[in-house]
């Protein structure tokens, strides 16, 4: 990349301007402007739906050295991604490397961007970018590609569920134990820990009645924007509540699994979002490192009576897991399935299972 | 089952790393040092041995009890029966503390001493050394280490290789750096290779080769309650093959996808669960660079030179808290000290690139091979931080100063570049340059060399710019390609130097165009969260400063850059109590430097670290942003004595003595003249214009004659001419170092001692000083020679003499702050032979053989504060301690063991003892020297070395030692009453031969004193030399050390030592 790449800026709601030079499409996009810390996995993190409807700032400055993955299936789903397409509004980094270089990568990350029509910058000090966000927290902001002007768009007034859920139940089949999975913007490597433990997983959309589908077990997905705006998903749990069927969510998930109890959430300054995140198990001194992307979290303090805090981050004591002091529903913040981060608390998949008779 | 408590000891045994050496350097005081912070803090009484004199650890504000003392197992003993500690630390000393912690448990030593071992058991560390053990282990968990099977006999080596296929590796257990390991491509090498590797262990391992696979090192943290980190992940540039002491490191992994990354990191966090590791570990890996497919290399249980690293690339105190675990804490329990907001439990976020380079000193050993592998060559190196991969690459180049400008603009030719991408040298980064300039494709390059695309690709973009920049002159430079330059890492040279202009016309251009570097902090989350941090880089890639400039009464001083041969950790020990003076005078302190093996870069030494170059326009940054009052250039040895000039004459202050007083001093045109005018006596000596004008000079005051370049440390180039022919020769390679600086001939006198004066003088009178003396003569450089202080066999009339010297010299130089002058003296009559106003290496061993801290008066001197006065008294000492050099000839294969006038250690150390026997005694124990039981090899050189030598050798007799001699030793002795059994010279190919007889061990020393200072050729001498040190016999080669070694064994037995802590010499 040389000097002459079109100019591009990051224009953010206070009205700062951060200057850089365009990659990947070259059209102008608004969003949340939100920050990771992971050092790798970008081809992961894009495709994650939790991000749907943000600008997505990477901390660590070398982007795109390994290239992309092509389009392999496994089961039904993209081996090398969370989704089948890239979520992010757009994507904000410091140093780009055109020409990469990796056994399985397709082709480059500007190509990738330009096939999904996604705006990238680079050439951003995003050090000062995330210091922005962090002292004044996540702000709305714009990719302005060529001058080309357009307005700033809050994803949060939206409910996201309709663009990063599926519209019809898809099945993937394994074994004989079934898993509804509800998908919220779900992770493929969610169905895919589960599928590697023999389950067949029922992927249903954000807002289907699964009460009266057969299934040994319950997962609520991740998924983007504010778990208040997921009533139909709300209801359809606190009805599944009364059963005995276990219930895992995870980030998203556990968040609609707090509000359907009658606990409450919020939206934290800046969120978490890297691959770092140190969570305590309560009342032990067993630290796992997680991979992590939410803007909102669970209200320990309103957890109803059998209900008890299960993980806290380490960091700011924020709330990293909820579970039921007798009976098999649990809640994680983070991402066990990890994808991109580390795979401390993959065991928790194996746990859930065991919870299922 | 683990005990889930706070260990409740009270006094701990540190052990230390000794001398430094190649495979083994400061990492190791800055992790020591920690240990002992981390401990106090608990107060836990700390006992250190450690005969490394220079360290920081060895202050007397450390550790409680300091022994210097060798670090085996035998004295370690004593120190235990001694102390009576309760606990004991292994991991801090590298493989030297690792090895002796398992020997002394081995011998039951610390059990039935009650010493407990903290942090890692001695059960994990066994499985970790014991190559068998350790494969065993993993497969106990199915992962996957390299097919690789232990053998005892050549025969059993053959076998396995063969059913493996060639090439194969041949590595040895318990070896540190990789010490005897080799590739073998057929049976011929393979024969070779383990032969000489029997000589060091009876165990030897031959594995499958992964050349060109990806290596990478993961630096993993666990506690007593299972809590896994993995601190730091690196990228060697060069692919498994290549030791990765010798390899360029990055900091995070760079080329490994998001799946590759997170299941080695869960390898390893199942390996070292699996080992039990409490505390700090490192893992190595080989990945395919075409599949997931990986292999276990290697676990090093203990803090390494890539922990080290990995610390200062990320800030994550990893000795600190390896400390603390080891103590049974938590990691959820210790807080992250540069947040001060979150625990220590979390894995650092990096938002900037770390590069490692080594520094190699290949040109200082006689004939060394330059080719890399898979043993460790390098002597020191340094760390970029940057936030791109080229500006790190090109501030790590110049960070080496070695005389590159950074990736490009150096003149380098390449005669083969074909054979040096294929078979790398220390110079493979600029043959790689080289090749892309010429057009090589990167398949083509990555096919030669193994390295990842990636990096060429980068190196790619750094020549792109070079050629832009080609097309440009300094006046339509435009500023996007200015910019875009410095984004790369092209230093103001570089570019001055492509555009035909000057460093300055650029820097003042840029700064007129906003063109400046920013400030960027260190804080292990990214930005996450705030910090309140101190650490400090320097880039391009970035718009605004982390920090505000608003701090008066701030002072500079720089650092001393990569440990090299002639500059180690002692002047980092004088930075850092420097540093610590003057935050006790309450100013803010300011360190620039950029070695990760030091204590002077870790962040609570200093008010401000800046982790960055040592070069003239990065100082003039930093001084630009910061505006200190000062900067102190007199304490990191040569390279900010050099930057003194320059930075004065852009109007940077330079604190203590002048600058242009410095350049009197460097420069041996103006310092000898100097001496000519103060009627100082020195060898005679003429400044050289051309060959026949030098030849004159020589026949004149006749051979040998010395022949040296002005602005040099450790004497480069620096030679001696015995002849006219050899005159000619040295001529030639000495004006190649510095064309800027004349160079200077003068009379090499034989047979006169060498003295020193490490002194400090405030506004130019004499304030303290010390006087040592060498017991090698003049002809071996002073960073070789074995030092006394207080001096044993000098006149007084001598001594006197040098006062008066060093007295006049620091009045006409108006000298403020440390210095140090060497002598020559011959009967009383002295004279001057160099001159330095710095700090010099024996600083610290000056400092606390007279506990009379030297730096720390020289800096109240120089920021003009009263400095305590100096009781004579205190230079009255009742003890003796003697300076030894640490040697890595084993390690250099076929470097030629010999003293010279070149500088070749790598590291010293110091004992201290009741007398001068004593202390000797020890310090050659320190440095790896094994006292002979029964035979001695002589081989005493010309005829009037023989009879110097015969008293000693009647003494030895007397002993009851049995002598091997050549030939002419043999019949010299024999003529004068003495028996010794003759062995054939190497070359004779005649049974009994010297070489055999060494390689049976059947000679427990070598005495093999050179027929001549500065001869090269292949010979005798050499071969024998060379055997005794690849086969770990002891060898002395100068006749003066000889004799005093002689004398003193026949005087002091090691049985009889009695061990004393430091502070029970006075």
């Amino acid at each position: 990349m040389g000097i002459t790449t079109p100019k591009s800026e990051l224009v953010l709601e206070d009205g700062s301007i951060f200057y850089g030079y365009s990659f990947g499409s070259k059209k102008s996009a608004s969003g949340e402007v939100v920050f990771n810390t992971g050092m790798v996995g970008y081809p992961e993190s894009l495709t994650d739906a939790s991000y749907r409807g943000q600008i997505l700032v990477l901390t660590y400055p070398l982007i795109g050295n390994y290239g992309v993955p092509g389009y392999e299936e496994e089961d039904n789903l993209l081996k090398y991604f969370e989704s089948d397409r890239i979520q992010v509004k757009g994507l904000i980094i410091t140093d780009y490397s055109d020409r990469y270089s990796h056994w399985n990568a397709k082709k480059s990350l500007s190509e990738w961007l330009k096939e999904h029509d996604i705006p990238g910058i680079y050439g951003v000090d995003t050090r000062e970018l995330t210091k922005k966000l962090r002292k004044k927290g996540t702000m709305l902001g714009k990719v302005i590609c060529n001058n080309k002007q357009i307005s700033m768009e809050n994803p949060n007034k939206r409910n996201l569920m309709i663009d990063v859920s599926i519209k019809k139940p898809i099945i993937y089949k394994k074994g004989k134990k079934r898993i509804i999975l509800v998908d919220c913007g779900t992770k493929n490597n969610i169905i895919r820990a589960f599928l590697r433990r023999s389950f067949t997983v029922i992927r249903v959309p954000w807002d289907y009645d699964f009460l009266n589908e057969k299934a040994d077990g319950i997962l609520i997905s991740n998924g983007p924007g504010n778990p208040k705006k997921c009533r139909q998903t709300i209801k359809n749990v606190k009805e599944a509540l009364s059963n005995n069927t276990p219930i895992l969510g995870i980030c998203l998930g556990s968040q609609i699994l707090a509000l359907a109890i009658g606990a409450n959430t919020y939206k934290l300054k800046y969120g978490h979002r890297g691959h770092n995140q140190p969570c305590i198990e309560t009342g032990t001194k067993r630290c796992y490192i997680t991979s992590q992307n939410h803007g909102y979290a669970v209200d320990a303090e309103t957890l109803p009576e059998d209900w008890r805090e299960w993980f806290y981050n380490n960091n700011d004591g924020t709330n990293e897991g909820i579970i039921h002091i007798s009976k098999p529903f649990f809640g994680t913040q983070f991402h066990p399935e990890a994808s991109p981060g580390p795979d401390d608390t993959e065991f928790l998949f194996d746990m859930f299972v065991r919870s299922i008779k | 089952m683990i005990n889930r408590k706070i260990k409740k000891v009270k006094k701990v045994l540190i052990l230390g790393s000794g001398a430094i050496r190649i495979g083994q350097a400061g990492e190791f005081d800055y992790s020591g040092s920690q240990a002992i912070k981390a401990l106090k803090e608990e107060g836990i009484k700390t006992i250190l041995v450690n005969p490394n004199i220079a360290t920081i650890q060895t202050s007397d504000y450390l550790a409680d009890k300091v022994y210097f003392l060798p670090i085996d197992a035998f004295f370690v003993k004593k120190v235990i029966e001694k102390e009576k500690p309760d606990g004991i630390l292994l991991g801090f000393g590298g493989q030297t503390a690792l090895n002796v912690g398992v020997n002394l448990a081995k011998k039951g030593i610390l059990k039935k001493y009650n010493v407990e071992v903290l942090g890692t058991p001695i059960e994990s560390i066994l499985s970790t050394e014991d190559r068998g053990l350790f494969v065993k282990k993993i497969k106990e968990i199915n992962l996957k280490v390299p097919i690789s099977k232990a053998v005892t006999s050549v025969e059993g080596a053959i076998n396995v290789a063969q059913k493996i296929g060639y090439p194969v590796m041949c590595r040895i257990a318990y070896a540190l750096g990789g010490l005897g390991s080799g590739v073998a491509y057929n049976k011929k090498q393979l024969i070779e290779l383990i032969k000489k590797a029997f000589s060091y262990t009876n165990q030897i391992l031959i594995e499958e080769y992964l050349s060109g696979w990806k290596e990478l090192e993961y630096e993993v943290v666990r506690d007593q309650y299972n809590n896994c980190i993995v601190v730091c992940s690196m990228e060697n540039f060069d692919p498994m093959g290549i030791h990765t002491g010798e390899s360029i490191v990055v900091a995070p992994v760079q080329t490994l996808t998001s799946s590759e990354n997170f299941k080695l990191r869960s390898i390893a966090i199942q390996v070292i669960r699996h080992l039990n590791v409490i505390g700090e570990c490192n893992i190595q890996f080989a990945l395919d660079p075409k599949s997931e497919d990986y292999r276990i290399i290697e676990v090093n249980a203990r803090l390494s030179r890539s922990s080290a690293l990995a610390s200062k690339a990320t800030g994550y105190p990893l000795a600190f808290i390896a400390s603390k675990l080891a103590l049974g804490y938590s990691l959820t329990e210790i807080e992250n000290i540069i947040t001060k907001e979150t625990s220590a439990c979390f894995e650092p976020a990096l938002d900037y690139v770390v590069l490692k380079y080594p520094r190699w000193d290949l040109q200082k050993f006689r004939r060394v091979s330059s080719s890399l592998g898979s043993e460790m060559k390098s002597v020191g190196e340094v760390m970029a931080i940057a936030r791109t991969y080229e500006e790190a690459l090109q501030k790590a180049i110049r960070m080496l100063d070695v005389g590159m400008k950074g990736l490009v603009c150096n003149d380098l030719i390449f005669d083969d570049l074909e054979k040096e991408l294929k078979e790398p040298t220390d110079k493979r980064m600029f043959a790689i340059t080289e090749a892309i300039k010429k057009g090589y494709s990167i398949e083509k390059i990555n096919e030669f060399t193994k390295v990842d695309r990636w990096f060429l690709f980068k190196i790619k973009n750094i020549v792109d710019i070079e050629k832009k920049l080609q097309c440009f002159s300094f006046k339509n430079l435009s500023l996007n390609l200015l910019k875009g330059a410095k984004q790369k890492g092209f230093s103001d040279l570089q570019i001055a130097m492509l555009t035909n202009c000057n460093e300055l016309d650029i820097r003042n251009k840029r700064k007129k165009l906003g063109i400046v570097p920013f400030v960027k902090q260190i804080d292990t989350l990214a930005a996450e969260y705030p910090a309140k941090t101190n650490y400090l880089y320097l880039t391009y890639n970035g718009c605004v400063d982390d920090i505000r400039f608003k701090e008066k009464n701030q002072v500079i001083v720089l650092g001393g850059g990569a440990y090299r041969i002639g500059s180690s950790v002692e002047f980092d020990w004088c930075c850092v109590n420097s540093i610590s003076t003057l935050r006790n005078l309450k100013y803010r302190t300011i360190m620039i430097n950029c070695n990760p093996e030091t204590v002077s870069t870790d962040y609570d030494i200093c008010d401000k670290l800046y982790f960055d170059e040592l070069t003239f326009e990065r100082v003039l940054d930093i001084c630009d942003k910061e505006s200190p009052l000062g900067v102190i250039v007199s304490m990191g040895g040569q390279i900010p004595n050099n930057l003194a000039l320059p930075l004065h004459n852009t109007n940077v202050k330079i604190l203590g003595t002048s600058p242009i007083k410095i350049d009197n001093a460097e420069d041996r045109h103006k310092f000898s003249k100097l001496l000519d005018d103060l009627g100082i006596d020195q060898p005679e000596w003429n400044e050289l214009s051309s060959i026949e004008a030098a030849e004159e000079f020589a026949s004149k005051v006749g051979y040998p004659v010395l022949v040296r370049p002005s602005y040099v440390l450790s004497g480069a180039a620096m030679s001696i001419a015995l002849s006219k022919h050899e005159l000619k020769k040295y001529l030639k390679k000495a004006s190649a170092i510095n064309k800027e600086h004349p160079v200077v001939i003068s009379k090499f006198i034989t047979g006169a001692k060498e003295i020193e004066i490490d002194a400090v003088a405030k506004k130019g009178s004499l304030y303290c000083y010390a006087i040592s003396e060498h017991i090698e003569n003049a002809g071996v450089h002073s960073g070789d020679a074995t030092m006394v202080l207080p001096p044993q066999r000098t006149y007084l009339e001598t001594m006197r003499r040098i006062k008066i010297i060093a007295k006049k010299i620091a009045k006409s130089l108006n000298i403020t702050g440390p210095f140090n002058i060497q002598f020559i003296a011959k009967d009383n009559d002295v004279k001057v032979i160099e001159c330095n106003l710095r700090a010099s290496r024996s600083f610290p061993f000056a400092s606390k053989v007279f506990k009379i801290n030297f730096v720390d008066l020289a800096t109240k001197i120089i920021m003009g504060k009263a400095a305590n006065n100096i009781d004579r008294s205190s230079f009255d000492l009742d003890y003796v301690g003697i300076k030894a050099p640490q040697f890595s000839f084993t390690r250099l294969k076929g470097s030629d063991p010999v003293l010279g006038v070149e500088m070749s250690s790598t590291g010293e150390v110091a004992c201290l003892g009741d007398d001068f026997n004593e202390a000797f005694i020890k310090s050659l124990i320190s440095v790896g020297f094994k006292l002979p039981k029964k035979t001695i090899l002589l081989s005493t050189g010309p005829m009037d070395s023989k009879m110097e030598f015969l008293k000693s050798s009647r003494k030895l007799s007397e002993l009851g030692f049995k002598f091997y001699a050549t030939r002419g030793t043999a019949d010299f002795m024999r003529e004068n009453g003495l028996k010794a059994d003759i062995l054939h010279w190497p070359l004779d190919k005649k049974e009994p031969n010297t070489l055999t007889y060494i390689a049976d061990r059947k000679i427990d020393l070598v005495i093999n004193i050179p027929k001549n200072i500065e001869k090269e050729e292949l010979d005798n001498d050499y071969l024998i030399r060379r055997k005794a040190v690849d086969f770990d016999v002891s060898l002395i080669t100068n006749l003066q050390l000889a004799k005093r070694f002689v004398e003193s064994i026949s005087r002091v037995s090691i049985d009889n030592i009695e061990v004393k802590s430091w502070d029970e010499y006075n």
